[in-house]
């Protein structure tokens, strides 16, 4: 029996088990809409399309499963640009359904007509244009099987008008063929094991772990190769709270993990950025030595060889130049490595690691992470402490991009993968809020914060609705310094304090925007006023947003000068 | 990535020949600031498979990210670089060249020399058709530039390994 292709569309979307659809409706998908309601697929009507496709990537980020969203033709699909390129640059597997016109009329500059697949194609993983409705169920079929597999990433899926209304037999295939897609998942034994007798040999070994590690989900790989080999660990952003930052104490509370450094980097901890640059052996897994790690990257690292894992051969000595490359699944390669570790431990070990672990402790303890603590202002960093305090460091959190995120990640002790989900590549501002409704709605009952600042929270301001109409009860944490704060925090260190552009006075009233909203707005201007705002939102289970005064000039430190060294920072 | 070093390589790339595919390869060129000196395509004998050769230019690191970046697009099945293995090259040139009473018979000469065809003759101009591999065609057009070269279209390079099935 012939069905229409949009009804061919959800029954391809339930074959792949999709629960939910981020979506904004339009001329050019409205025959998808009006199937809708005939599926058991739950639709979140967003207020942007921008919105949708944060969301979806949230979704994604917090579960594991394949973020979707839903657009019109023209600027709906144009407005899902940022989204895609975020999800791209951090591999978040996501299909982004957009309309388009009827095939008859594509090229002719039609209404609402844009090349989506054009616009997109430098910043998806892969894209399609269904030109016949024949093709729609193995196009959707490959395109979450794309979206998941390998390097997992968004996926473009154009659909014309008449593709949509025309009627076809529906049989969803049983596989892709896909010849130009093979994506390496065994890593090369060889190769594993001579990444091990590196680290065997090592005097002063590190791993450094990205988020290929809460991707492939191999963080108890990973906690007992460390545990193995008695090497210390540091994470990129993305790699936070893939290895964790404490560890489960006798009496039930937690600790922090004495093989745990923080994270590197620009904004990266010092003994972090000073155990990387005395290392002489790096076993770096599912990372790809970003910039903002680096720093100059004539100077990286210079002691040390590295054993480079990813799934993704063009991440391995794309910047940094790899003694052992190993490309395949970061689980597949610990658990080989595990093994091999098993079969051959390194004798006396803990020992042996002393002299290391020791020099490491003692840059800990010469420059901890810290900031002036104050009576008379709130500190950003000690919101997020009390955030993580009344959490039990169990709550997801998203960011935003700028201070508040660089603060969150260097004060937020993040213990378990997936609870920490943040725009690393692209960086892009507005992430946050959207991301942490699709948390939540895939996670109803757990405790999901955006932590935000005051510019960025106003990217994506419109989907409070979002949060208020689906009643979905995110909380916002707002560190409202009234400044875009890495820009001024550059101007002051970098630019003659010239504040051009950074000031951002003149933002509204953040507690009556809530309300307008229907949400709940509260406010902190005191330190002590900090506690009792993030309880009483805590105890509500509705969207809240708080908006704390903080200190206005508070600087992210350490930071690495643009263009320097990692171990050349500005500590203060 | 700037391109400091260059080094000329040959691609060799077989893909499916479904649309788009190859925007996505030369979007990838230009996106990530890679060079594309020549770039020839066409279906092969094999229904819906196309080979591309691409002459590119960049140092070992580049060269090898190209041949990376490549392999990850989702409809190219195969890359290789031609550096790795022996293979025959050649290139098609149309040459409009000036073809007066007195320099008939030199034109002519060198179409003899060079084994290339006249394919069009007007009252004042030749058009030859010249194969052969780069240097041939370098060669013969800067005889002809001294007789006056009128305009031209190169097809750029088409690449094969000499031996096993690529």
């Amino acid at each position: 029996m012939k069905i229409r292709g949009a009804q061919i569309l959800f029954e391809c979307l339930k074959k792949e088990g999709v629960e939910v659809i981020f979506g904004y409706p339009g001329g050019a998908v409205l025959d998808i809409y009006h199937e809708m309601p005939r599926h058991n697929i739950r639709h979140i009507l967003v207020r942007h399309e921008q919105g949708a496709t944060h969301m979806a990537d949230g979704y994604a980020r917090a579960t594991g499963r394949v973020g979707v969203c839903l657009v019109t033709s023209g600027p709906g699909a144009t407005n899902t640009v940022t989204g895609i390129a975020t999800a791209n640059m951090d591999s978040v597997p996501m299909v982004v359904l957009t309309g388009q016109v009827p095939t008859a009329l594509i090229g002719d500059d039609a209404f609402q007509e844009v090349d989506i697949i054009g616009i997109t194609r430098p910043c998806t993983k892969h894209s399609y244009l269904v030109r016949d409705v024949n093709n729609l169920a193995s196009v959707i079929k490959e395109a979450f099987y794309l979206a998941r597999t390998g390097r997992p990433g968004p996926v473009v899926v154009d659909l014309p008008k008449d593709v949509i209304q025309a009627y076809a037999d529906f049989k969803y295939p049983k596989k892709v063929d896909l010849p130009g897609y093979r994506p390496t998942v065994e890593a090369h034994s060889g190769q594993v094991k001579k990444a091990y007798q590196m680290l065997k040999k090592a005097k002063a070994p590190l791993i450094f772990a990205g988020g290929g590690i809460v991707i492939s989900g191999s963080t108890e790989e990973l906690v007992t190769l460390a545990n193995l080999i008695q090497a210390p660990v540091t994470c990129s952003l993305m790699g936070l709270g893939g290895f964790p930052a404490t560890v489960a104490d006798k009496d039930g509370g937690r600790r922090p993990n004495p093989l745990f450094l923080g994270m590197l980097g620009m904004h990266g901890t010092y003994q972090a950025n000073m155990a990387i640059s005395h290392a002489d052996v790096i076993f770096a897994v599912g990372v790809r030595f970003d910039d903002r790690v680096t720093g100059k990257i004539s100077t990286f690292a210079p002691n040390a060889r590295i054993a480079h894992v990813d799934v993704d051969p063009t991440s391995i000595s794309k910047n940094v130049d790899v003694d052992v490359p190993i490309v395949g699944d970061c689980k597949n390669a610990l658990q080989q490595m595990i093994e091999i570790a098993r079969n051959e431990p390194i004798e006396g070990v803990g020992e042996l690691r002393k002299g290391w672990l020791d020099e490491i402790a003692h840059w800990a303890e010469e420059h901890p992470l810290s900031y002036c603590r104050s009576q008379d202002v709130i500190k950003p960093q000690y919101v997020i402490e009390k955030i993580y305090e009344l959490s039990g460091g169990e709550a997801i959190i998203t960011t935003e991009v700028g201070q508040h995120q660089m603060w969150t990640a260097q004060f937020f002790r993040f213990h378990r993968p997936r609870g920490f989900l943040s725009s690393g590549g692209l960086g892009t501002m507005g992430y946050g809020f959207p991301a942490a409704i699709g948390a939540q709605v895939a996670y109803p009952d757990e405790l999901v914060v955006d932590i935000a600042g005051d510019g960025s929270i106003q990217m994506n301001i419109q989907e409070l609705c979002t949060a208020v109409c689906n009643k979905v009860p995110v909380k916002v944490a707002i560190l409202n310094n009234h400044y875009l704060g890495l820009p001024r925090q550059w101007q002051e260190l970098f630019y003659e304090k010239n504040y051009m552009g950074s000031d951002l006075e003149g933002s509204p009233d953040f507690v009556k925007l809530a309300e307008a909203y229907g949400a709940v707005g509260l406010r902190a201007t005191r330190p002590e006023e900090v506690e009792p705002v993030l309880r009483e939102a805590f105890s509500i289970k509705r969207p809240v947003l708080m908006d704390f005064h903080v200190a206005r000039e508070e600087g992210v430190f350490p930071i690495v000068p643009p263009g320097k060294s990692i171990t050349e920072m500005l500590l203060a | 990535m700037i391109i400091t070093d260059g080094q000329r390589h040959t691609i060799g790339i077989l893909v499916q020949n479904v649309p788009g595919v190859l925007a996505r390869i030369v979007g990838l060129f230009s996106g990530r600031g890679y060079n594309i000196e020549t770039v020839t395509a066409a279906e092969t004998n094999e229904k819906g498979l196309t080979r591309i050769t691409l002459v590119t230019t960049g140092d070992e690191r580049v060269l090898s990210q190209i041949v990376k970046q490549l392999n990850k697009l989702v409809n190219i099945i195969k890359v290789y670089d031609f550096a790795e293995t022996e293979f025959v090259d050649r290139e098609m040139a149309l040459i409009k060249v000036r073809a007066e009473q007195a320099t008939r018979a030199e034109v002519l000469r060198i179409v003899d020399i060079f084994r290339a065809k006249v394919v069009d003759v007007s009252p004042h101009f030749y058009t030859l058709e010249v194969t052969g591999n780069e240097g041939k065609i370098t060669a013969i057009m800067e005889l002809l530039d001294q007789i006056g070269i009128v305009e031209i279209a190169r097809t750029g390079k088409a690449a094969l390994a000499r031996s096993k099935k690529h």
